[in-house]
């Protein structure tokens, strides 16, 4: 099967044709590729293990050695880490930052952070509300214009935030419930239709926001070479980029307002976004 | 003995933009970036292509730049950094 997210075409195949089954389903709404930038390769671990404790490894174009094959069960899972590998590794038009992002009237809030952040679940939530979800994984920086554009895949929510969005969006379209994967338990939601029709509008970013989730709450100001830093961490090809990486990320930081945000719940976190948005 | 001489790439290899307050340097040849401080920058202008002594290069610093973090031992501090970092070099 193939299919495009943003302006990323993948193709993928397996030994499982239950798994491509499932993916076909979720990513229906999905147009398909020009060309496909990516192959997706979720082959059996062995011949036998088709049948005996079913078993996918995850490889493409890019491959980590070390990458543990996962149960069948979690099949969805592997999928979905084998097609960010293929970009985090392999896309190169633009500075990719292991962020969410959503939109409003064209202006984008970035929203990066560790895993356990609660950026996923952020930009999911305000994509219930009247927000365009641009993704939760990767935002896609343009060096020649600034402008950020979406890669709006399959929804990740892990462990607690899987209760929340489901009571959040009843009506959404989740995927099987994946229990114990190796992180933690995980169910996918797609994207609104809205959010994958207009996945080709780029938008102007007009916030950036570091979100942590546990901690009281608190707004912190967060100078432009802290933020700097902080993406250079966040991107996982600002080094094969060279300058064109360097000028896009000094341009973004230098225009953009950025705040580090502490919440305790996702309805403070909400309160705490649309406030800073008014503001910015 | 001659002094030792220092010696930084030509303003061409370096992309500098200021952040902040700090400066923020893509070194082309490498392709590394580094943050700096003043008066890293100043230094690197002053040696950009053009071999200097340390002295001599004290006395430019004070005469051409309204540095105030001059002082002989910081110079040899912010000149070993630099070293260290690969965009001065001694000659």
């Amino acid at each position: 099967m193939s299919f495009r997210v943003g302006p990323v075409g993948f193709r993928v195949g397996s030994d499982f044709a239950a798994l491509i089954a499932t993916l076909r389903a979720l990513y229906a709404d999905y147009p398909g590729p020009e060309i496909a930038h990516f192959t997706v390769r979720l082959p059996a671990t062995a011949p036998w293990r088709r049948f005996l404790r079913p078993s996918v490894a995850i490889e493409g174009d890019y491959m980590l050695p070390d990458a543990a094959p996962l149960p069948l069960a979690q099949g969805l899972l592997a999928a979905e880490m084998a097609m960010n590998l293929q970009v985090a590794l392999g896309h190169r038009r633009h500075l990719l930052l292991h962020a969410s992002c959503v939109e409003r009237d064209g202006r984008a809030i970035i929203m990066t952070g560790e895993s356990g952040a609660g950026k996923s679940t952020l930009a999911t939530l305000l994509g219930a509300r009247g927000w365009r979800f641009m993704g939760d994984e990767f935002v896609l920086v343009d060096p020649m214009t600034g402008d950020v554009y979406a890669f709006p895949r399959a929804i990740s929510l892990k462990n607690e935030a899987i209760g929340v969005v489901q009571h959040a969006i009843p009506g959404g379209r989740f995927g099987p419930l994946l229990r114990n994967t190796p992180k933690g338990d995980i169910r996918h939601l797609m994207p609104t239709p809205d959010a994958i029709a207009r996945m080709d509008e780029p938008a102007r970013p007009a916030l950036l926001l570091f979100p942590a989730f546990g901690a009281s709450r608190d707004v912190r100001e967060v100078g432009s070479v802290e933020a700097f830093v902080r993406l250079t961490q966040a991107s996982t090809n600002y080094t094969a980029l060279g300058e064109r990486g360097f000028d896009a990320l000094a341009d973004l930081v230098e225009r953009v307002p950025a705040r580090a945000i502490d919440y305790p719940d996702g309805q403070t976190a909400l309160a705490m976004v649309e406030a800073l948005w008014e503001a910015a | 003995m001659t002094a030792t001489r220092y010696r930084a790439p030509p303003a061409d290899a370096l992309l500098i933009r200021e952040l902040d307050g700090l400066f923020a340097l893509y070194h082309r040849p490498s392709g590394t970036t580094h943050l700096l401080a003043s008066p890293a920058p100043e230094l690197l202008d002053l040696l950009a292509d053009r071999a200097m002594t340390r002295d001599a290069l004290l006395d430019q610093l004070l005469r051409r730049y309204d540095v105030t973090d001059a002082a002989d031992d910081l110079l040899d501090a912010r000149l070993s950094e630099l070293i260290a970092v690969g965009l001065v070099y001694a000659t």
